[in-house]
Parts: structure tokens; sequence; C-alpha cells
């Protein structure tokens, strides 16, 4: 029998957390932000297929960057999850925060009994009637989850996207605002983004039951 | 509540009702053995619904009564729901396990659509509901039947489209027009005489309307507009735009219209000595 090399559990931790922010890293980024009629959602994506921002619910979106096949995985799983709490009890006991708390376990599960943690960050949007009060629930790949009020960024090059958008962003912002706010975010000094390189996606409280709604390219530049 | 994971052997993928079921919960059970005992007049019953084909899509509607043999058990039980932004579906027969079926129906839409990114082709989504139907079979026979009508626009068709169902699960799609229910008969007729291809919304609503107000007339188990408290059919459209309820005051002056017309011809003259 042979004996495992001893290795610390700090140097363990640390290894797994390069690794996942190594992955998170080579995707592109995204950025969550309050605006006029609810969440606004805009990825860097050339994709028009494959989804990063998508519906969970009546009032809860859910975002991913990273690895997709993580992410869709979670995404699914979530969906499930809504699907069967609001089928079991009502529609309105379906809610982001104990999605978000679920996705965490399930995070924190992976990062320290797998052998390799998830690649990803995600979002957990919700909106209420009331202007002011959306939650945006930031999970990390190990599990940590943060409760975001105005806006968040999720990717690799996060905190210089957030520097940017934290000089623009104010309360109440129009969707129109907001899509330029997080387009310049995106795109930084020496780039320019185009219509067909972002996805965007929107929980817009003026709809009915469903909120969550999707912006393609052609009405991207209708906002 | 869990985050459910699933091995590839027994992942559900986008089927709701499976998923119902590895979450322990059966859809639709199987009764206790015979049901003794239980007959019509125990269980509230749904009666009836018609849909018809119009020029952009479809009018699908129905009354307001539930009864429970010779009682009216509700005045004003809803039968006619939205499935999902193109299509309705309407439901006659015992109303426990009809409402729970629409309620599941609506679910897996959703569900399939959100899971897969795309929504079931209208075909497809009549197809999921005659599975459920013949799921519900061993209640069928036991007298909980369920006879649905279900309506949507087609959008890659460009057009309305209408389909009936048996208790076991037969689909049947309709050009024309579609009734179910305790008074379907009568409300049939109507319809089949009034009835014309690519009539305009307002037309097809008033046939329909029509063909209620009749079956009302004719059928003790079907409701017609109940001014008294304000309670009138339930009338809703289908077309490119999406499905469309009317409102009470629209469908309750449509009521009144042809309770007018009814009345100068049916009204037996004052004064005449019988």
């Amino acid at each position: 029998m042979t004996t495992p090399f001893y290795v610390a559990p700090e140097q363990m931790m640390k290894d797994r957390a390069d690794y996942a922010r190594k992955g998170i890293a080579r995707g592109r980024s995204l950025i969550a932000m309050a605006y006029e009629h609810g969440v606004f959602i805009c990825a860097e994506n050339p994709s028009s297929t494959l989804h990063k921002v998508s519906e969970i619910y009546d009032r809860i979106a859910f975002a991913g960057v990273g690895k997709y096949n993580e992410f869709d995985q979670l995404r699914i799983a979530g969906v499930r999850h809504a699907d069967m709490k609001g089928f079991t009890y009502s529609r309105e006991d379906v809610e982001a925060r104990s999605l978000a708390n679920q996705y965490a376990q399930m995070l924190g599960q992976t990062f320290t009994h797998e052998m390799k943690p998830m690649e990803v960050e995600i979002l957990v949007a919700e909106i209420t009637d009331t202007p002011g009060e959306e939650q945006l629930f930031h999970i990390l790949y190990d599990g940590t989850v943060m409760d975001q009020r105005d806006f968040v960024v999720l990717g690799g090059d996060s905190d210089a996207i957030a520097e940017r958008v934290k000089a623009g962003f104010k309360a109440g912002l129009t969707a129109k605002a907001a899509l330029d706010l997080a387009r310049s975010a995106l795109a930084g000094d020496d780039r320019t983004l185009e219509d067909g390189d972002l996805e965007v996606a929107m929980l817009d409280r003026n709809r009915d039951r469903r909120t969550f709604t999707r912006i393609d390219d052609e009405d991207i530049r209708d906002l | 509540m869990n985050i459910s994971g699933f091995d590839s052997t027994d992942d559900p993928g986008s089927d709701f009702t499976r998923l119902v079921r590895q979450n322990g919960t059966e859809p639709f059970p199987a009764l206790p053995g015979r049901n003794d005992g239980i007959t019509a007049k125990d269980i509230a019953h749904g009666t009836t619904c018609v849909a018809v084909r119009y020029a952009d899509g479809v009018v699908i509607a129905g009354d307001r009564r539930a009864t429970a043999g010779n009682l009216i058990s509700h005045r004003s039980i809803e039968k006619v729901f939205a499935a999902d932004r193109h299509s309705a579906v309407a439901i006659a027969g015992a109303a426990g396990p009809a409402v729970e079926m629409v309620r599941l129906f609506q679910l897996q839409l959703e569900h399939y659509e959100k899971v897969e990114g795309s929504p079931i082709s209208l075909e497809g989504k009549a197809n999921q509901l005659s599975g459920m139907i013949r799921g519900n079979m061993p209640a069928a026979m036991s007298g909980l039947a369920v006879v649905p009508i279900f309506a949507g626009y087609d959008l890659a068709r460009e057009s309305g489209r209408l389909f009936e169902f048996d208790i076991t699960g037969g689909r049947y799609e309709e050009a024309d027009y579609a009734a179910t229910g305790s008074g379907s008969l009568h409300a049939e007729t109507v319809i089949k005489v009034g009835y014309r291809r690519n009539m305009s919304a307002d037309e097809a609503i008033t046939l329909l309307a029509e063909s209620l107000f009749q079956a009302a007339d004719a059928d003790s188990a079907t409701g017609g507009a109940d001014t008294l408290r304000g309670i009138y059919p339930i009338i809703a459209t289908i077309s490119a735009e999406g499905f469309e309820r009317l409102s009470d005051e629209v469908v309750g002056t449509k009521f009144a219209e042809i309770a007018d017309r009814f009345a100068e011809n049916h009204r037996s003259d004052e004064g005449v000595q019988l």
C-alpha cells in the first residue's frame, strides 16, 4: 500500500481556488444592475444560441460565467427546484434567497469533496413589485454567497469592470442607459462591443407573471 | 427541499411529470380498489366548453357552473385556462382531477420551455395533454373522467388549431369547431348552423356566446350569464398576439344583446289569455 503524500489543507484549498479562478478568468464577463423597471443583465457573449442568462421563475433570473456545461447544469437544477417548489406549495413561495442557499450548498460541497471544483460564478436575481427591492445574489465557485443591491459583476476581469460600472451607475436608469453603461464597462477603453457581441435580458416588473424577457440583437437597437 | 441531483439513467430531462414522480408524488394516483358508493352526485363536475377557429386564430369559451348530481356546487368555477402564451385548455368532467391536470399541464409546458430554451410545438403540446388524459384513465373508468379541448395558435403554420380528446387519451384534430361537456350537443348544433370559414373575431365571439346561451337554456348543468351576481362565461381569443381573455363587461354586453334578441321572439304577449 502506498502512503499518500501529505498536503496541507490550506495548500489544497488554495490550489483548488486557483484552478477555479483560472477557469473562470478564461471566459468573458457579465454585469447585472438594477434599472427603472427591475434588473438589467448584460453579458459579453458572441453566441446567440448558447445563453449565459436565462429564466428560472416568474421573478427570478439566472446568469453564469465560466464553464458552460457546469453552469448550465446548475441552471437546470434551479429550474427544477423552483418548478417543484411552486407545484408543491404556491408560486409565491418560490424565492431567490432559498435558491441561492441551495446553490451555495451545491458549490461548497463540490469544492471541498470532489476532485475538481466547478469553474463557475453564478448570479440569482429577483425583483418585487417595488423599485429598489431588487436582490442580486452572487455565488462563487466555493459556495461563498454575496448579497448585492445596485449592481454586480461576474467573471475574470470583474474588479476593473466594477470600477467602471460604479462610476456611471445611479438608481433608476432607463434600459437604454443601463445598456450603454454595461456595454462601455464590459468593453473598457481599448475595445468596442457591437450588438452581436452582447447577450441582454431583463426582469421587467411591468410584464405579467413571467417577468423575464430576452432582448434579441434586433431589439437591442430599438431599446 | 433539495436541488435534486440525478444520474444519467434516471434524469427526468425536460419532463416535469417525471420530475414530480421522482420527487415522490404520483400525479395520477390509482384509486383504492372499487369506488363503491361514490357517484356523480358526490363530486363537482364541470360542463360545457366550446371553441371555434376564426380568421386570425381560435376563440375558446366555457360556462362557469359546476354541478354535483342535480345540485349546483359552484357558480363561478373557471374551466378555460391559458396553457401558455399561445394556447389554452378548456375542461369538462370531474372538476378536481381536471383542474389538477391543467395545473400539471401548464407547468409541463413552462418547465420544458425553460429547460430546453424553446417552447414545445403546438402538436407536441396536444400530445402531452393526451398522455396526461391517458394517465388519468383508471380514474376515468371509475367516473372521474376529464375531457378537455385544447386550442392554440400554431406559430409555425400561422393558424389556429383545435384538438378534442376522449377519456382514453385519443386525440382528434378538428378543422372548424369543437365542443365538450353535458351541454355540448346543443352548443355544437348552434355553432354548426352559424359557422362560416374565416369569421372575424367578433363574429366568432358572438357565435360562441350564442352557443353557450342556448346550451344553458336547454341543459340544466350549463350555466348562462348570471346577471344577479355578475358572473359571466369565460371567452378568450388566441391569435399571433397570444392568449387574451375578454373582460366581463364585454362578455356581459354580448349576453345582454343575445338575451334581448331572444326575448323579442320568445316572450309571450302580455294580455293574451292562454
